[in-house]
């Protein structure tokens, strides 16, 4: 004998389509010589999410969206929900997707799930200011200084402990002049992870307006 | 579904259940009803023959167990009696590892909040506790040393007779977790002087909502639930007496014979693994460790989407992921070990049990091959 149902049931946690979209994401992978770069998250949050952009440069349209997760469902599905959005979408149109948004899209997400979701909204929008650092469309352009440096750095994760550069206090020095900003490291150059934090640290500075060339200084 | 999550559960035997049935239908009656009517009797009989089983497969005497509702309560009954017992007499100090699992540590956590002195022990980077932190740690305040048999995660099996040597030389009493271990490592303590034991039935084919601590005579204590007199006036409520039926048929199932073919199942999983996937890490000691449990981290891919593609190839399988804990915390094992985050969050625990045959390992590792591979086409950190 079964015991009779009252409820509707348990449900799984992931609603149909979520799965679907976990099962068979879209526009999955990397644009080489992308127009536009974001990198949200870390390892250290259990996700983390790339995004590439390819923009016309006369109408502003996203004509093509990629993305990379280290995720879990929710991540890689929102990912895939987010790129289907924002492909033929113009940058400014793009960037007014929302995590609520590609929530409805998949049918609701776990309440829960929430901050591991949301970086591949984030992942969209950074990586078009990415696309407008690099193009001049960056209205007020503020000066790079130290604190500007610190700031974008914070960004950068140190895969040791899953926490940013800044916080982890990886980085021993910062000095800017005359355009060239310089980085010191507190690594070996031959960690396992000082090439993947030197990219990343000239992916983050390197599209400044005024910034000419970064230099990634490692202590051994 | 191919089940592969046996430290979390097991599948009920089902000669556990043809023992534990007489004890629903029949012989119902509560064992302290026994100078009132035979049925009373016949529960008591049950009851007790069912702590002999248990205490003959730890070589404790039948009044040195008291069943409990598994090992949850064991382990806080074990913690919380002896702090309270010992605090006014000895002292305020315990010391656990950083590793145990939630019963222990949740329960030291509160007992910390209670004004006790909680050390966290450090383990190595296989999980062994560190046995001269630990002869520094104890002081004349420590009442109390709770380090587990074995991991719940890992694996790893420690060396319970040195601790159990540091802790009587210096006049400590010490606890151990064995709810992964009890019948599938050898544990004795008429040869170990370990005074508190914690089991259960569900890790071993025995219901779930039963299990039992050990505790050895004259141990301190005092009962930390309030009720009636049962269980030697340790454990209130009425006797689980088909579930301690249950428990002590378990028991008698397992055979070494058994034992052998899980570590046969796990040495497949942990070699195959290590050799066919490249970046793959084995999570514990490959030496000592339970021979159900196999955890092996697979680099840049997450465990909750390697769990969620599992399942929906038909397997069951745990990761310390967080997004696989409604805590969204990566596992404190991996992370007490010196593991980082990302080790933590690509960990993958294969438990087998009894009806786990060596196909389903390799059934296994062919679908872990290919959703590893799957992944990490598409996450940003692995190297392609």
């Amino acid at each position: 004998m079964k015991i009779e149902k009252k409820s509707e049931g348990i449900k799984f946690p992931y609603s149909e389509k979520v799965l679907e979209h976990f099962r068979n994401p879209h526009n999955v992978g990397k644009i080489e010589n992308a127009d536009g770069k974001g990198l949200e998250g870390s390892p250290a949050c259990g996700d983390m999410v790339a995004v590439y952009i390819k923009v016309e440069p006369e109408t502003k349209v996203i004509e093509d969206v990629k993305f990379e997760s280290y995720g879990c469902a929710s991540n890689i599905a929102t990912g895939s929900v987010i790129t289907d959005l924002a492909k033929g979408k113009t940058l400014d149109e793009a960037k007014k997707i929302t995590w609520k948004q590609a929530s409805e899209e998949l049918g609701g997400l776990p309440p829960i799930k929430a901050h591991c979701s949301v970086l591949a909204v984030e992942g969209l929008r950074a990586a078009i200011r990415d696309y407008e650092e690099k193009h001049g469309l960056v209205t007020e352009k503020e000066p790079t200084t130290e604190d500007v440096v610190r700031r974008r750095l914070k960004h950068v994760m140190n895969p040791l402990t899953g926490l940013d550069i800044i916080r982890t206090n990886l980085i021993l020095k910062i000095s800017v002049e005359a355009g060239v900003v310089r980085v010191v490291v507190d690594l070996p150059e031959d960690h396992q992870f000082a090439p993947a934090i030197k990219e990343d640290i000239i992916e983050k500075l390197g599209a400044l307006w005024d910034v000419e060339k970064v230099d990634v200084v490692f202590t051994a | 579904m191919i089940y592969l999550d046996n430290a979390a559960c097991t599948r009920l035997d089902e000669r556990v259940f043809e023992a534990m049935k007489p004890y629903f239908f029949d012989t119902y009656a509560v064992a302290t009803s026994e100078f009132g009517y035979s049925m009373g009797i016949d529960a008591k009989e049950g009851l007790e023959n069912s702590r002999e089983g248990i205490a003959s497969g730890l070589g404790a005497a039948p009044e040195e167990i008291v069943f409990t509702s598994g090992d949850t309560e064991s382990s806080n009954m074990a913690l919380k009696g002896v702090a309270w017992a010992l605090r006014e007499k000895k002292g305020k100090h315990i010391i656990i590892s950083k590793i145990e699992d939630f019963p222990v540590l949740n329960t030291a956590k509160t007992l910390q909040k209670q004004g006790f002195d909680v050390t966290f022990l450090d383990v190595d980077a296989e999980g062994f506790a560190d046995l001269e932190e630990l002869k520094k740690a104890i002081t004349k305040e420590t009442i109390l040393v709770s380090i587990q048999h074995s991991n719940q995660e890992i694996g790893t099996a420690q060396d319970l007779k040195a601790i159990s040597e540091i802790c009587e030389e210096k006049d400590v009493l010490l606890h151990t977790d064995a709810t992964h271990s009890f019948t599938r490592l050898p544990l004795n303590v008429k040869d170990l002087p370990v005074d508190l034991v914690t089991m259960s039935a569900h890790t071993i084919h025995g219901p779930r909502g039963i299990g039992a601590l050990c505790i050895r005579k004259d141990t301190p204590i005092v009962k930390f639930m309030d009720g009636g007199f049962q269980e030697f006036n340790l454990r209130a409520g009425v006797e689980n007496i088909p579930g301690a039926v249950g428990f002590a048929t378990a028991v008698k199932l397992v055979t070494e014979e058994e034992n052998r073919q899980l570590a046969a199942m796990r040495d497949r999983v942990i070699e195959r693994a290590l050799s066919e996937i490249p970046e793959v890490t084995l999570n514990g000691s490959r030496e000592k460790r339970l021979p159900q449990n196999a955890n092996l981290t697979f680099h840049y891919v997450e465990g909750e989407s390697v769990t969620l593609h599992m399942d929906m190839r038909g397997f069951a399988v745990s990761t310390g992921s967080a997004c696989f804990s409604r805590s969204l915390e990566a596992s404190h094992v991996i992370r007490g070990i010196g593991g980082d985050h990302e080790r933590a969050h690509g960990s993958v625990r294969f438990t087998f049990g009894r009806y786990n045959r060596m196909e389903d390992a390799d059934a296994a590792i062919d679908a872990m091959s290919e959703i590893v591979a799957r992944l990490r086409e598409i996450s940003p950190l692995a190297k392609k």
